[in-house]
């Protein structure tokens, strides 16, 4: 690991100066969020690196965990900053195409797209 | 399907992507998660960096509270792509197990894991499954074939990991895309009968045409 490393513990000057202490329970590892507009203004440095990565995304999305580790930040650390910027308006999870027709069985198609590779 | 990395490495989740997936890869300590992951995911893998911070209690520090020391522990993951709107995420859990409290962060929300074992060492398994059994998370096992381990028949490893008659039990090896794929097929098959509505023939997606 070359360069500076970060601050060995980034979630609690995070929580101090922005109060949540939890993550959404559904803001997993895997889960995909987008960037959305919103006022990024008093954001802290850990949210403004996190938004920093979809600067380029081109309306692509980053898992939890693909944020994790592009800024090296432990990933409970980035569970909550996401769930925050959520809560802000600043970063989106993508809706159903389709939404409020009945989903396709989820293990269904990621069988179909394994089935696909081979 | 998967794009080029931006300037900075990263390689965004295609945008129209709505759904993502999670599997664990799991198993004891040097059984080829890291290698199953890597070779699997079309992505380069990934790492991230989670902290745990643990009681050491030291010999000085009997007679004081015990010290807590930090540890980073590396978790790898990769990516597949699998069609225009879904997006499989595969985490390998760390192999020691002094970071097992990690694998509750690991294994909630998972579609299931899959448990790689080594013929050389069979019993360093038997807590693997356990955890998973607890947590509650459904699993398949596929035997990673190292070069000179020793060859048993899979009945004769079904017996020895004491596995329910229904659990997939299978072989692969790790550093073969291709061969990952085929078992993790095998764990999603038997997921999808364990989710069938009991109505339904439980082999149905046995009829899908293959692509
Ligand atoms: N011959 C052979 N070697 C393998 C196979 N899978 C992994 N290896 C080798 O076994 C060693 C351990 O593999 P890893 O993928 O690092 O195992 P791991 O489960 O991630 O290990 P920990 O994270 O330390 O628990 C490496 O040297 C791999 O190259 C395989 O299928 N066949
Ligand atoms: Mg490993």
């Amino acid at each position: 690991m070359s360069g500076p490393r970060r601050d060995p513990d980034l979630v609690r000057p995070y929580v101090r100066t922005d109060g949540r202490v939890r993550a959404h329970p559904d803001v997993r590892l895997e889960t995909v969020v987008l960037a959305a507009s919103g006022p990024s203004a008093g954001l802290g440095a850990d949210a403004r690196a996190v938004m920093g990565l979809f600067d380029r995304a081109g309306g692509g999305g980053l898992a939890v965990a693909d944020i994790a580790a592009a800024l090296e930040f432990p990933p409970s650390a980035v569970r909550i900053i996401v769930s925050s910027l959520i809560d802000e308006g600043l970063l989106t999870r993508p809706v159903p195409a389709g939404a409020g027709q009945p989903e396709t069985d989820l293990l269904q198609e990621v069988l179909r797209g394994l089935r696909a590779l081979v | 399907m998967v794009s080029a990395p931006s300037s900075d490495g990263l390689i965004y989740v295609p945008p129209g992507v709505t759904r993502s997936a999670k599997i664990v890869i799991s198993g004891s300590f040097g059984v080829g998660k890291t290698t199953f992951v890597g070779s699997v995911s079309q992505i380069p893998p990934l790492r991230m960096e989670e902290r745990i911070t643990q009681a050491s209690a030291g010999v000085d520090d009997l007679a004081r509270a015990p010290r807590k020391t930090t540890t980073t522990v590396g978790l790898d993951f990769g990516r597949l792509h699998l069609s225009d709107a879904l997006v499989l995420y595969l985490f390998g859990t760390p192999g020691q197990d002094r970071f097992r409290p990690l694998w509750a962060g690991l294994t909630e929300g998972a579609l299931g894991a899959l448990v790689l074992v080594d013929t050389r060492n069979l019993e360093a398994s038997f807590e693997i499954l356990a955890l998973h059994e607890a947590q509650g998370t459904p699993y398949a096992v596929a035997v990673n074939l190292f070069d000179g381990a020793p060859y048993y028949q899979l009945d004769e490893i079904r017996q020895a990991l004491d596995l329910d008659p229904e659990t997939p039990l299978t072989t692969c090896d790790a550093r073969e895309g291709g061969s990952g794929v085929l078992a993790l097929i095998t764990l999603c098959e038997y997921l999808s009968h364990q989710h069938a509505p009991a109505h339904a023939p439980a082999h149905a997606s046995v009829l899908e045409p293959r692509p």
